[in-house]
Formats: structure tokens, sequence, C-alpha cells
């Protein structure tokens, strides 16, 4: 759609091997992808979620899964997902606002959003799941 | 005259505006969520059972799974319009994507009227 109604074809470079991601672009590509998985997850999310609350019998087997050494590895992973979606998401909401703009600014506030979920993910993972 | 097709991106700022109002209710909800269970510290089913019993936090939690399902109905569009071509496939992924949301939010309902 797009190509017909341009009057001529712009120079364009997707060869997805020949582009280093600047940090701002891999932060970007991990808000979707973490977004996409967390959408995919939901069904088990909600099952785990309904589960915890029906009865107490349930609520101890949602606890002895999340037991599992190697379910507390992917759960941890999914809080680190959660939280870069949500410290990217800010980040995103201060872009809409112009602030922040300016490439430095840009560089830098990916380099906070990468710290500081990664920084939540490990206080809230050995808090909830240790 | 505008050649618009049935899944194109004839969407617009409403979209953009609730991706946005839904993004900072979910935020909200996540720090009042952590806060909660800082203070209460659920190790038991009666005391996790308890927060969602509590009037306020069953009104936050079900207004944020209806953002949360919003939000990912236009995130999850975004991906199928940006990566997927053929039209048929496209408002295919759609409609099992708005049908699965739909689904979704009946199930919240259930799991939260029924504490």
């Amino acid at each position: 759609m797009a190509e017909m109604t341009l009057k001529k074809k712009r120079p364009k470079n997707l060869d997805l091997m020949t582009i280093r991601l600047p940090l701002p672009g891999i932060l970007s590509i991990l808000h979707r992808v973490s977004g996409a998985v967390l959408f995919l997850l939901l069904p088990i999310l909600l099952w785990l979620f309904e589960s915890s609350l029906t009865s107490a019998e349930s609520f101890a087997v949602v606890k002895s899964i999340a037991a599992h050494p190697l379910v507390k590895l992917i759960l941890l992973g999914l809080i680190w997902l959660y939280l870069h979606h949500f410290c990217a998401g800010i980040r995103y909401l201060l872009l809409d606002l112009h602030k922040g703009i300016d490439l430095e600014s840009a560089r830098l506030s990916s380099k906070i959003v990468f710290a500081v979920s990664i920084v939540l993910t490990l206080l809230i993972g050995v808090k909830v799941l240790w | 005259m505008v050649n618009r097709i049935l899944v194109g991106a004839h969407y617009g700022l409403k979209d953009w505006v609730i991706q946005r109002a839904t993004a900072i209710i979910m935020a909200l909800y996540t720090v009042i969520f952590f806060a909660v269970v800082l203070v209460v510290g659920p190790d038991s089913f009666a005391a996790w059972r308890g927060i969602f019993a509590n009037g306020f936090m069953k009104f936050a939690t079900f207004l944020c799974f209806v953002s949360l399902f919003y939000h990912a109905w236009i995130g999850i569009r975004d991906i199928w319009m940006d990566y997927i071509k053929p039209d048929g496939l496209r408002l295919l992924l759609m409609i099992a994507t708005a049908a699965a949301l739909v689904g979704y939010a009946g199930w919240a309902v259930q799991i939260l009227w029924r504490i």
C-alpha cells in the first residue's frame, strides 16, 4: 500500500544481519517481544491466578509448582519481561511528552531502563520467589 | 479516493490514547499491588484471598485486567499489522486475538467475583 503512494523509492537497509542495533533499538524490540510473550502466557497466568484463589488445596498446588527450581527461574524471567515492559513503557510515555528526545538523553534513558528493570527483577524475585 | 483495506491502519488517535491510558492504570496498579503484598506478606491462602476480597482491591484488579486486555489488543494488533502481509491471515489473527481477550475478560470476572 505505502509503496503505491510514494513518488519514488527511498533507499532502505533492513538486512538484520548487517544492522548493529543501538541500545534504544534493543530496548524497543524487547518491549515488543516481552509484550508478545506475556500475551501468549496469559491463559497460564490466569489459570495460576485462579488456582491460587479457588481453595486452600489449589493454593498449595500453585505454591508447590512455584517451589520447583526450574519454575522459579522461569518466573524470574517473566518478572524481568514484565518489569522491562513496565520501565521501557514509562520511558516511552516520557518521550511522548517530549522529555529526553535528543540522542544523548535517549541513549542514557535506555541504559537506565535496563539497569532499573534488572535490579528491580532481582529485588522482587528474591523477595517473592526465595 | 483513498483505496482503503479492511485490515489497514485506520485506527488513529483514539487507540494511541487508550494504549497510554491503560498503561498508566496498570503501572499505578502494579505499584499498589506490590505495596499491598509488602504490607500483608500473604504466605497463607486466607491472607492471599483476603487481598482480593477487599472491595477496593477487587475493583482495582478488575480495572487492571480490563486495561491489560485492551492494551494487549492494541499491541498485538500492531504486531499483526507490521509483520503479517496477507489480508485474510491478518484478519483471522486479529479476530482470534480479540476473541481470546474477550474470553479472558469473562474469565477474570469469574475469578474475582467468586471470591
